[in-house]
């Protein structure tokens, strides 16, 4: 039985040991990694968020927002980054913006959506009240739009994080940077990294969850956000 | 680093290059020619094998779970959230953590690849088995029916937009997924991007059509299934499903 194989094991041993051997390295690699990563969502951010609310909120461009999720499942991200490294060169900035590219789909998404689906009854009787369009928007719809809003900033944080390590073949620094280079850093240092690659992702996701059950309205927490990890993220 | 620098121009290696090629030109339709036989033809068939393997066992799998979810809906939210943070692990992490156990081979691409279709396919399907309205299935219970044929005669032929719709998301996603096989395995579309990235000179003309390739795998992928389920439900044309 080649799992029980004590060759494999001692290349996790050894995986183990290059952890403990370097952990200001991989921590250093991390960062680098966190930082390429919120720059990336940090600009997806800034145009997907505002466009998609205010898409939702006048329930207008339905076709946009639905392209933007096929085209953020369907462009490969290293046809992306090998696509912006021949057109803005090696380095951060190439990176960056491939990986924004990538956050944007389900976050332009998910706003739209959570906006345009609140309940149509609420905002009439917002609107009956003597909202205006800014006051209905942040007191009644946003509320209302927090679970599944925040899940597509949550699925494009973790596609970012997870997917910055393949940003190394193209200068971008991180815990790719040991993963693509076994001749440097022997299997037991491309294991070892690859281990920490995934301890920061489902860190990522554990924190982004913890923190949308903390912005999700009382009432809505235990069905929407529980809905959100179990299917409701998938569109 | 092994990475590439900017610099001047080399010559990527493959054969006596046109003026196109060795000036590293945005896009060399003669060298599309000449290496569609022996490089970006092998790569698409390659791929379309990885994302077939990967679709077929992962929908095998997921709809047993989602027969067993149905049944018993207790296991539903832990299958749901240990999908759902199998997910969030890096393809290319998974990729390298299973090279010690099933070496350089596609069995080591295939394993992640089906995991994340099962993370897409089990909900849908499950999601999909619990669409059938509660009076469609009075009904059908009061004409007599057993729960095998309420199953197999009711709440399946209703699930199938929801299941279709799914693997419109599962085949997309393993497409663009799979060019990341080829950082273990010299396979699918993702190699040649791999290979011309990893050049001194990035080379265009190889990134540019290997990429439109997958795309336009992914494309004609998803259009093939809205065909299917218009062959197999013609009544649920409109919705996304």
């Amino acid at each position: 039985m080649t799992l029980a194989d004590s060759a494999n094991l001692h290349t996790f041993v050894d995986a183990a040991n290059f952890i403990g051997d370097h952990p200001g390295f991989l921590a250093t690699k991390a960062l680098e990694q966190l930082e390429l990563s919120g720059a990336a969502i940090g600009i997806a951010l800034l145009v997907a968020l505002p466009l998609g609310v205010a898409l939702g909120h006048f329930h207008r461009g339905s076709g946009l927002a639905i392209g933007a999720s096929i085209v953020g499942r369907g462009l490969p991200s290293l046809v992306l980054i090998a696509a912006f490294l021949t057109l803005l060169g090696i380095g951060f900035v190439n990176n960056m913006v491939a990986l924004a590219v990538l956050a944007t789909g389900p976050i332009l998404t998910n706003s739209f959506d959570s906006v345009d689906r609140v309940d149509k009854d609420a905002v009439e009787a917002a609107r009956g009240m003597g909202m205006t369009h800014a006051q209905i928007l942040r007191r009644v719809e946003l509320p209302l739009a927090v679970p599944l809003l925040f899940t597509g900033i949550r699925v494009a944080s973790v596609t970012v994080v997870a997917t910055a390590p393949i940003a190394a073949i193209a200068g971008g620094g991180g815990l790719g940077d040991i993963i693509v280079n076994q001749a440097s850093y022997q299997l037991s240092g491309v294991i070892g990294a690859s281990l920490c690659v995934m301890l920061l992702s489902a860190g990522v996701f554990v924190a982004l969850l913890a923190v949308q059950i903390g912005v999700t309205p009382r009432p809505l927490r235990r069905t929407r956000v529980l809905e959100s990890t179990t299917g409701g993220e998938l569109l | 680093m092994t990475h590439l620098a900017a610099g001047p121009v080399i010559i990527p290696n493959y054969g006596q290059g046109s003026s196109c090629v060795t000036g590293n030109h945005t896009f060399c339709w003669g060298w599309v020619h000449d290496h569609w036989g022996d490089t970006l033809q092998p790569a698409l068939v390659q791929h379309i094998v990885l994302t077939v393997i990967a679709v077929g066992i992962g929908f095998a799998l997921a709809f047993a779970l989602a027969l067993l979810a149905h049944r018993l809906r207790r296991v539903e939210h832990p299958i749901g959230i240990a999908a759902a943070l199998l997910y969030t692990m890096p393809s290319l992490a998974l990729f390298q953590v299973l090279v010690p156990f099933t070496g350089l081979t596609r069995t080591t691409v295939e394993i992640p690849l089906v995991a994340y279709t099962l993370v897409i396919l089990f909900p849908n399907i499950v999601a999909g088995l619990r669409s059938a309205p509660d009076e469609v299935l009075e009904a059908a219970r009061g004409m007599g029916l057993t729960r095998r044929q309420l199953l197999w005669r009711v709440e399946l032929p209703l699930a199938v937009p929801a299941i279709v719709g799914g693997l419109r998301i599962a085949v997309v996603s393993t497409i663009a997924i799979a060019t990341i096989a080829s950082f273990v395995i010299e396979q699918g579309l993702g190699y040649p991007i791999f290979y011309a990235v990893k050049l001194p000179t990035p080379f265009k003309t190889e990134i540019y059509s290997a990429g439109i390739l997958a795309i336009a795998l992914a494309l004609a992928s998803d259009a093939l299934l809205v065909g299917l389920r218009r062959l197999l439900v013609p009544w649920a044309r409109k919705g996304l499903a």
